[in-house]
């Protein structure tokens, strides 16, 4: 038991990083980043390069990541998004604009960074015995590091004066503009938080579980589960979400075969929208 | 004005004659001889893209190994080896399309991959309606049996490597009980199916049968920690994927599994180094031709082109040497009319036989698979065991498929 509760908190506190990006997002500009998983995947593949080519240390690998994609992120916002959400005028095309920069992230990190999966060694050793469970040392780093985030991020959303702002846009954008906040500043910037989230994610896990060119669409496809669990565009919901999911995946795997965990978790979302289509801290209306 | 019209003038024919040349250039360079493709099929992106990837790399690395001597001589005439590869994703609808492209429009005969019984399965069909010949990294006993008779196995199938595996570590390593933790996916099951089939065969006390991953799965430790409850002496992990087995070593290591891997799959050292880091050791896998102590100066040369190709050397492409080296021998041997009638291939196929270019010892390479499929529709390449021990493939065995 003792185990599986280190399971399900160490797999919470990743998917947590993984879904406030992509809520962030959501919320700030109503966009369904689909490229969200493929945004991981380059942090973790720039974290790679960092250390293992350029043999520098980890803090700068993730700094780096964070940095990098972050501005990708502000890039694509700007130059992409932006545009397409201005001139278009039905919601899709901002969808379809963001499957088209996941294939494209995905074929560049192809290019660039080769089709092997990557990953780093633990940046500490050791295994720590608690009770008759197991927990590697390097987990409780990466735990301990994503929760410190969590705390610096909802922090900076709910006390500074441009968080305030997101906030603000995310609840009513005509009115936000009206109060003289400068919307197209902040939008660019909660993308490109949005992105340096999901990159530190995947540059904390690639030291736990390494990452390929390939693995974005899974990344995605997890974090969409746990905002349409939490509530999409709602930042309590998004964190509810991935201990949700990562306590399912660890009672899951611990009660019944392998296959069978993600069949019962997609079944039980199915049922759950059915009876509460806004996720559990979602709003009816949206 | 004038001047501004003039410029466009210049430009335009600058771009007009740029055209005219890139255009131009594969009729120069190809003017001297002829072509043969090969048409090279799989998974090439998503998160299996490694497996297709390794399958074009290898094919473009010997076909530039040929070009750079002049090309292939069949039938007293040179043929440049040009490769034209499809990517289907791993999706059966999009193999059908690949393989009615090189098939069906390019007219190509000889196809590499693709790379799971499911897509491989698809192709069947187009490759009987075009009587062309593919060579696909599947083990589906059905693609190879009677009727089917396009087919060829170009690796050493999961259900011939599980029971070498099962009976060298029974019998030199005291292996005694044995967990399954297979991939939840055709290529997966089937193969662990095969495993625990193998295993009960031989005696062995199988503690996991059950255990099963998803494809997308990155964390592996709460499938390991069941597993590791169980104190096997071997945990088998039947199709892992190169990218998986070193996560699944490291979750079983850091829950205190002391025992040893095994996967009847081809592993990347290099992945394995970095990914499992110290607690890389112990695995033993099915190894191609090229471990140092078992290659020769050919492979050697193989190794040099595919880094050239690929940007880095990948060991599970020692696995993947074989299959057009084995097509273009038997092209040499079949002539010409072969190139465009694959029945004169399949002629071949039962006196065929060649030296084997990628090892150091005299071995030669023929069509076998008799035994499991009751013609010969599979490349004979040795059965190379290997184990990781300090960062590093070591060969543990040489065998034959029979």
């Amino acid at each position: 038991m003792e185990q599986v509760i280190i399971n399900g908190a160490i797999l919470s506190a990743n998917y947590a990083l993984i879904a406030l990006g992509l809520t962030l997002i959501f919320s700030i500009m109503n966009v369904l980043n689909f490229a969200h998983g493929q945004m991981f995947m380059i942090g973790g593949l720039v974290v790679y390069w960092v250390c293992t080519v350029y043999q520098m240390p980890y803090g700068v690998g993730l700094a780096a990541a964070a940095i990098g994609v972050g501005a990708v992120g502000m890039a694509m916002e700007r130059g992409l998004f932006q545009r397409v959400m201005g001139s278009a005028t039905r919601e899709e095309n901002s969808m379809l604009l963001a499957v088209g920069t996941a294939f494209l992230l995905e074929n560049a990190a192809l290019y660039l960074f080769g089709e092997k999966q990557r990953g780093i060694p633990p940046m500490v050793q050791g295994v720590y015995r608690i009770g008759s469970a197991f927990l590697p040392a390097n987990r409780l780093m990466v735990f301990v590091i994503s929760l410190l985030l969590i705390v610096v991020v909802l922090s900076f959303v709910y006390y500074t004066r441009t968080g305030r702002a997101m906030r603000a846009l995310a609840q009513d954008r005509a009115a936000t503009t009206l109060m003289g906040v400068d919307v197209g500043r902040i939008s660019m910037f909660g993308f490109g938080l949005g992105a340096a989230l999901a990159a530190t994610a995947g540059g904390l896990l690639i030291s736990v579980s390494g990452v390929n060119a390939g693995i974005g669409t899974a990344i995605s496809t997890k974090a969409f589960i746990m905002i349409m669990i939490g509530g999409a565009g709602v930042i309590g919901g998004a964190l509810l979400g991935a201990v949700v999911l990562g306590f399912a995946e660890a009672i899951g795997y611990a009660l019944f075969p392998g296959s069978v965990t993600y069949l019962i978790i997609f079944v039980a979302l199915i049922a759950f929208l059915l009876v509460r289509p806004q996720g559990i801290m979602g709003k009816p209306w949206g | 004005m004038k001047n501004s019209k003039s410029r466009r003038t210049i430009i335009k024919l600058s771009t007009y004659a740029l055209l005219a040349t890139v255009v131009g250039i594969p009729n120069f360079a190809f003017a001297d001889g002829k072509t043969l493709k090969i048409g090279q099929l799989g998974v090439m992106s998503g998160a299996e893209a490694s497996w297709g990837l390794v399958n074009k790399y290898a094919a473009e690395a010997t076909a530039a190994m040929w070009n750079e001597k002049g090309g292939i001589d069949i039938g007293g005439e040179k043929y440049k080896i040009e490769i034209v590869s499809v990517d289907d994703r791993n999706d059966p609808k999009l193999t059908v399309s690949g393989s009615e492209r090189l098939m069906g429009q390019e007219g190509i005969r000889y196809v590499i991959g693709p790379n799971t019984d499911v897509t491989a399965t698809s192709v069947r069909p187009i490759a009987e309606k075009y009587n062309a010949i593919y060579f696909p990294y599947a083990s589906s006993r059905s693609l190879f049996t009677q009727p089917a008779e396009n087919a060829v196995m170009g690796m050493v199938a999961s259900y011939q490597v599980a029971p070498a595996i099962l009976e060298l570590l029974q019998k030199e390593r005291g292996v005694k009980k044995v967990a399954f933790v297979a991939r939840n996916d055709s290529d997966g099951l089937s193969n662990r199916d095969d495993g625990v089939a193998a295993a009960t065969k031989l005696g062995l006390d199988v503690v996991v049968a059950d255990a099963t991953y998803e494809p997308n799965v990155t964390d592996f430790f709460p499938i390991m920690s069941n597993v590791v409850d169980k104190a096997p002496d071997l945990i088998f992990l039947p199709a892992s994927a190169p990218s998986n087995t070193p996560l699944l070593m490291r979750a079983a290591r850091e829950l205190g599994y002391t025992g040893l891997f095994a996967s009847d799959s081809g592993q990347d050292i290099k992945v394995i180094k970095e990914m499992a880091g110290e607690y890389g050791d112990g695995l033993i896998s099915i190894g191609g031709a090229s471990t140092p102590e078992i290659r020769s100066q050919y492979m050697d040369a193989f190794i040099e082109n595919y880094t050239k190709v690929a940007g880095e050397w990948n060991d599970e492409a020692g696995t993947k040497v074989y299959a057009l080296e084995v097509i273009l021998a038997a092209l040499q041997a079949a002539g010409p009319a072969a190139i465009d009638d694959a029945s004169l291939f399949k002629k071949q196929i039962a006196d065929f036989s060649m030296r084997n270019p990628f090892l150091k010892a005299d071995s030669t390479l023929s069509f076998t698979g008799e035994a499991d499929y009751g013609q010969k529709r599979q490349i004979g390449v040795p059965l190379v065991l290997t184990e990781t021990k300090g960062g590093e493939f070591v060969t543990i065995s040489i065998g034959a498929v029979k």
